[in-house]
C-alpha cells in the first residue's frame, strides 16, 4: 500500500525530526510514503485569516494533486496542516458552487476523494495491529500526551476522538507500554504561531503546560504536531528564564516513541535533534 | 337543493387587512346553490353567532360555510351556532382565511382571489356534507396516575377527593420521587421530606387510591373513557400482607455493597432493602440482579430471620389489566450524566458531584446526616464551587434548552453550605440568573447579598484534580473576560435536566407525542399545557419539561381537573369524523376484498375483522370493520385502500374530489 504524504513546511525544516521518525517508523512496518508531487503551503494560520478563498484553494490544490497521482490516502503528520486539509475538504463538500469556485481558481479538477489521516489515525490503521509482535523494548516510562489545539479539532468535521478531553494518544502510548499520567493540560494553548512574533508569550504558555506534566511526574511530553514541539522544545531556554525554573522535562514525538519501542536507534528517529536533551531510550 | 350561506370574517383587521372581504363575499354570493353571502369584523363574537344562527332560518340554509381562522380555532364555535340555528353541526365547514391566506401574503388583489377560492372549495365540499350524529362512548370512571413524585401524588390525590377511583402506578419501590430526595426546598428553605411525606401517607391510606409500586405500565389498548392497561407488577419476592415492615431482613442481608440509588451511590445498600425510612409502602423488596441466593443459589438468610415467614423467592412477576377512563401522565425527569462533559472531570474525581449528589449530602436523612462532607476523605470543603447550566443551554454539548430548576436550586445549595460551614467559600459559576418566580430572585439576592456566595458571571472550560484539590478553571466575564482560577475542595455540577429514562418507550405505548428531547408533547404549548394530542391523556409535572416543585405541583392539579371534568359526564360524545368501510345490503356487497392492508397501517388498532356466515355457519366473506371508538380519522386507511371501500366521514374522497374540481374550474 502506497500512500501520499504531504509534509508541509515543518517536516522539511524545523520539524525534521518528526520527519525522520515518521519515515523509520513507517519503513520498520513495510509501509511507503510517495511526497505529493509538486506540493504547496496549506495555507496555514495566515491564509485564512486573510482571505477565505484563497485558505480553500491552497489545500484544495494539494488535494487535487493527489488524486491526480492516485494516492487515496494521504498522511499529514503536522496537525496544522492536518486541520487546513479537513477543513477544506469539508467545506468543499458541502458547497458545490464553492467547489467548482475553487476548481477554477486552482485550475484543476478536485473531487474529494483522498482520505486524510493525521499521525494517530495513521498509526491506528496501520502500525496498531502489527505492533506488539514489534515491540522490542516497551518504553516504560511516564508520559504525558499533549494533543494541543488541532490534532482531534474541529470534532464536528473530525468526529475523532473528544475535543475537550481527547484519548487516542494516551491509548497509542499504553500500547507500547507507557503509562499515561492524568493530564489536564492535553489541549491548552502552547502559544503557537505567537512562536516567532511573541515569545514571552509562548514562554508563559508552554510553561505551565510542562510545569505540570513534570508536577505529575511525567518523564516525557509526548506530542504529534511540530508547532507543539518547537514551543515546548525548542522554547525552552525562554521558557525556563520566563518561569525561571529549570524544566528539563523532554518532547517526544508519537513516532519517535513507537520508535524507540520497536528497537530502531535514537538518531534513526531524529532524537538526536532535539534541543532539550532525551535521556531516555 | 342546496341552500348554503357563507359568512366572511374580517377577524378585526387581521383578514380585512390583506382581504377585501365585501369582495369575498359578493362574488360568492353570485354563485350556484349561495343563498346568502355577508361579511362581519367579528364573526365569533355574539351578534356575529347571532347573524348565522338568524340566516339559517330566514334563507332556510342547508348548509353553512364561515370563512374565518383555522378551524383548530373556532370549529367547535360555529358549530354549535348551527346546532342553535337548527342546522345539523356537522353541516358547518370553515374556510380558512386567516393562516391560510390573510396572514401569509401581501395585500393585493391576488390575495383576495386566493381568500375567494379557498371559500370556493368549501362551498363545494359542504353541498356534499351529511348530516352526521356524534358518537357516544360510555366513561370508566377510573383514572391512572403513572409516576409517584410529587406530580402523581398530588394528581392523585385531587383526583380521590373529588370521589374517582385512582390507580397509582410508580416503577420504584416507594413513591416520593427525587422530592423526596431533596434536602431543603427553594424559596422557603423548608424541608422536603417534611412537607412531602405526608401526602405520600395521604396516598397510602386514601379510599379511592389504590397504590401499586414497583410496577409498570405494559400495554396500554382503548381510547378516552375506556383504556385498557396492562401493568406489569414486577416480583418484589415478598408476601405484601404477611410483612410487617419490620426491616429485620435487611439489616441481616449480607450483601450490602449495592449503590444506593436513592442516595445517588453515595451511600450503600443492601439487596433486600427499603429505598428510604420514609418510604411509603414501607416494605422491602428484594433486587434480584443483586441478591445472593438470585446469583448463587443459596443463602436465603432474609427468609431464615423473617419473624412472619414473607419472603416469597420464586414469587413471579403478576400481569394486572386494568379498565380506566383517563391517564394522567407524572413519570418526572432524570439529571443528565455529565459523561459528555468529560473536562469537567464527573466520574474521574470524587469530590466532583452532581446538584442531586449535593442534595443528599446536605440531607438530614441522608449519607453524612446532613453534615457536607466531601465524597474522597470526609473533609467539609473549606471552598467549594458550583457550576450552573453545565449542559444547559448548550447545544454544542448539551442540550439547548434551560432546565429550569438550577439557577434556584444553585442558590440554594450554595446557602445551605454557608449556613452549614460558617467559615467556608462558596462560589457559583453563572450564564444568566434565572429566576423568574414568587420571592425566587428574592433568594438568590440573599444568598449573594446575606450569605456572601460569589457569584461569578462566565463559564469554566476546565475542573481538574492537582495535589488533592480540584482547579477550577473559568473567566469572569464582567471583569473584562479576566481568567479565574478556584482551588476547591469539591465542585458541584448543576446538571441538565432530561427526560426520564423509558419516557420514549411510555410514551409510544400511550400513543402520546413527545419531543426531540423525549419529554411529553402537550396538545398546545399555551392553551393546552396539560392535555396531550391523545384525548383522555394528560401530563403533570416534569415529564413535559423541567419543573420545579410549584408548577408542578400546579399542571398536576390542572390535570385533576381535566380528569374529574371527564368523569363529570356519563357519556362521552365524540366527533363522528372516523373512517367506514362502505356497506349496502345485504353486506356481502361491501366491495372491501379484505386485504386487511388497512388493519396493519392503522396507528390506532382501530380496524376489526367482521365475519359474514351462510346460514349453515360458514364464513363467506370477512370484511374490515372500523371500530369507531378507537378510530381518530387520521384517514391512513382511506389512502391505502386499494379497493377505495373506506370512506372518512366529514371527509369523503367525493368531498376532497370536489374541493379540486371546484379549484380547476372557472367561477
Amino acid at each position: 500500500m502506497k500512500f501520499g504524504i504531504y509534509p508541509g513546511c515543518s517536516l522539511t525544516g524545523s520539524a525534521r525530526d518528526y520527519n525522520e521518525s515518521v519515515f523509520a517508523i513507517a519503513e520498520a512496518f513495510g509501509l511507503e510514503f510517495t511526497q505529493i508531487p509538486d506540493w504547496n503551503c496549506c495555507g496555514a494560520t495566515a491564509a485564512h485569516n486573510l482571505n477565505k478563498e484563497l485558505s480553500l484553494a491552497l489545500p484544495a490544490r494539494i488535494l487535487a494533486l493527489a488524486e491526480k497521482n492516485g494516492l487515496e490516502e494521504i498522511i499529514v503528520p503536522c496537525a496544522a496542516c492536518y486541520s487546513r486539509l479537513v477543513v477544506t475538504q469539508h467545506e468543499l463538500k458541502k458547497d458545490p458552487e464553492l467547489k467548482n469556485r475553487i476548481c477554477e481558481v486552482i485550475e484543476m479538477d478536485y473531487r474529494g476523494t483522498s482520505v486524510i489521516l493525521n499521525v494517530i489515525e495513521w498509526i491506528d490503521k496501520y502500525i496498531i495491529p502489527k505492533l506488539e509482535e514489534k515491540i522490542v523494548k516497551p518504553f516504560n516510562h511516564k508520559v504525558a500526551c499533549y494533543y494541543g489545539c488541532l490534532l482531534v479539532r474541529p470534532d464536528k468535521i473530525l468526529n475523532y476522538d473528544r475535543a475537550e478531553d481527547p484519548q487516542t494518544l494516551d491509548i497509542v502510548m499504553s500500547k507500547i507500554g507507557a503509562a499515561p499520567v492524568d493530564y489536564p493540560f492535553k489541549t491548552e494553548c502552547c502559544g503557537a504561531g505567537l512562536s516567532i512574533s511573541r515569545t514571552d508569550i509562548v514562554s508563559k504558555l508552554s510553561g505551565k503546560i510542562i510545569e505540570d506534566a513534570e508536577h505529575r511526574g511525567a518523564e516525557a511530553i509526548i506530542v504529534a504536531c511540530p508547532m507543539c514541539h518547537s514551543n515546548l522544545d525548542m522554547r525552552r531556554p525562554d521558557i525556563n528564564k520566563y518561569w525561571k525554573a529549570k524544566y528539563k522535562i523532554p518532547v517526544i514525538f508519537v513516532t519517535q516513541a513507537i520508535g524507540l519501542a520497536i528497537g530502531l536507534p535514537a538518531e534513526k528517529v531524529g532524537l538526536k535533534r532535539h534541543f532539550v536533551e532525551v535521556k531516555i531510550s | 337543493m342546496a341552500r348554503i350561506g357563507v359568512f366572511v370574517c374580517h377577524c378585526g383587521e387581521n383578514i380585512s387587512a390583506t382581504v377585501d372581504c365585501g369582495k369575498v363575499a359578493e362574488t360568492i354570493g353570485n354563485l350556484k346553490h349561495v343563498a346568502y353571502s355577508t361579511e362581519y369584523k367579528y364573526m365569533c363574537s355574539d351578534p356575529g353567532q347571532t347573524l348565522i344562527k338568524d340566516a339559517i332560518k330566514e334563507h332556510n340554509l342547508t348548509g353553512v360555510v364561515v370563512s374565518a381562522c383555522s378551524p383548530r380555532m373556532h370549529e367547535p364555535t360555529f358549530r354549535k351556532a348551527c346546532a342553535e340555528g337548527g342546522l345539523n353541526p356537522f353541516l358547518c365547514e370553515m374556510a380558512n382565511l386567516r393562516e391560510h391566506c390573510s396572514w401569509v401574503h401581501e395585500k393585493n388583489e391576488l390575495t383576495t382571489e386566493k381568500a375567494i377560492d379557498i371559500v370556493r372549495t368549501q362551498v363545494e365540499k359542504v353541498k356534499l356534507n351529511s348530516a352526521l350524529q356524534p358518537i357516544k362512548v360510555p366513561v370508566t370512571k377510573t383514572a391512572m396516575v403513572i409516576g409517584g413524585g410529587i406530580a402523581g401524588i398530588q394528581s392523585a390525590l385531587d383526583i380521590a377527593n373529588t370521589g374517582h377511583k385512582v390507580i397509582m402506578i410508580e416503577r420504584s419501590p416507594s413513591i416520593g420521587g427525587h422530592m423526596s430526595q431533596l434536602s431543603e426546598t427553594f424559596p422557603t428553605l423548608d424541608c422536603s421530606q417534611c412537607i412531602l411525606t405526608p401526602r405520600m401517607v395521604e396516598v397510602a391510606q386514601h379510599p379511592n387510591i389504590t397504590l401499586y409500586t414497583y410496577a409498570e405500565v405494559e400495554s396500554v389498548e382503548g381510547f378516552i373513557g375506556n383504556f385498557k392497561v396492562k401493568v406489569r407488577k414486577k416480583a418484589k419476592s415478598l408476601d405484601e400482607k404477611a410483612c410487617t415492615g419490620c426491616g429485620l431482613c435487611t439489616t441481616k442481608c449480607p450483601q450490602k455493597k449495592i449503590p444506593n440509588e436513592f442516595e445517588q451511590g453515595m451511600g450503600m445498600r443492601p439487596a433486600i432493602y427499603v429505598p428510604f425510612p420514609q418510604a411509603v409502602p414501607n416494605r422491602p423488596v428484594i433486587d434480584r440482579e443483586n441478591c445472593t441466593y438470585y446469583i448463587k443459589g443459596k443463602c436465603k438468610i432474609c427468609e431464615i430471620v423473617c419473624p412472619t415467614k414473607a419472603i416469597r423467592f420464586d414469587q413471579p412477576d403478576e400481569i394486572l389489566e386494568l379498565e380506566i377512563g383517563a391517564i394522567v401522565v407524572a413519570t418526572g425527569f432524570d439529571i443528565k450524566h455529565a459523561d459528555f462533559f468529560p473536562e469537567y472531570g464527573h466520574g474521574r474525581y470524587k469530590d466532583i458531584i452532581d446538584g442531586l449528589q449535593f442534595e443528599r449530602l446536605a440531607s438530614a436523612s441522608g449519607p453524612t446526616a446532613g453534615v457536607i462532607k466531601r465524597p474522597s476523605d470526609g473533609e467539609i470543603p473549606k471552598n467549594i464551587v458550583f457550576i450552573a447550566c453545565a449542559g444547559s443551554r448548550d447545544p454544542a454539548k448539551g442540550i439547548a434548552y434551560c432546565s429550569k430548576i438550577c439557577c434556584m436550586y444553585t442558590a440554594k445549595h450554595a446557602m445551605l453550605y454557608k449556613h452549614k460551614v460558617h467559615e467556608g467559600k462558596a462560589h457559583v459559576f453563572y450564564m444568566d440568573i434565572r429566576s423568574g418566580g414568587k420571592n425566587y430572585d428574592e433568594f438568590v439576592r440573599r444568598a449573594i447579598e446575606e450569605d456572601h456566595v460569589n457569584y461569578i458571571r462566565g463559564r469554566v472550560s476546565t475542573v481538574f484534580e492537582r495535589d488533592g484539590k480540584l482547579i477550577v478553571k473559568g473567566v469572569d466575564t464582567l471583569l473584562g473576560a479576566q481568567q479565574v482560577e478556584i482551588v476547591a475542595d469539591m465542585v458541584v455540577l448543576a446538571t441538565a435536566g432530561v427526560a426520564s429514562s423509558g419516557a420514549e418507550d411510555l410514551a409510544q405505548k400511550l400513543h402520546v407525542s413527545y419531543d426531540s428531547h423525549k419529554f411529553f408533547a402537550e396538545a398546545h404549548p399555551k392553551l393546552k399545557p396539560v392535555e396531550t394530542n391523545t384525548a383522555g391523556i394528560f401530563l403533570a409535572g416534569a415529564c413535559q419539561n423541567p419543573k420545579d416543585i410549584p408548577d408542578a405541583v400546579s399542571q398536576a392539579s390542572g390535570a385533576a381537573v381535566k380528569v374529574a371534568a371527564l368523569f363529570s359526564q356519563s357519556e362521552l360524545t365524540r366527533e363522528p369524523l372516523v373512517a367506514i368501510v362502505n356497506r349496502t345490503s345485504p353486506p356481502t356487497y361491501s366491495t372491501c376484498v379484505g386485504c386487511f392492508m388497512c388493519q396493519s397501517v392503522c396507528p390506532y388498532q382501530a380496524i376489526e375483522r367482521e365475519e359474514f356466515k351462510a346460514r349453515d355457519g360458514k364464513v363467506v366473506k370477512t370484511v374490515a370493520k372500523i371500530n369507531e371508538g378507537l378510530c381518530q380519522g387520521c384517514g391512513t386507511c382511506v389512502a391505502l385502500c386499494r379497493s377505495k371501500s373506506i370512506d372518512l366521514l366529514g371527509y369523503s374522497n367525493t368531498q376532497v374530489y370536489a374541493e379540486v374540481v371546484a379549484l380547476l374550474n372557472e367561477y
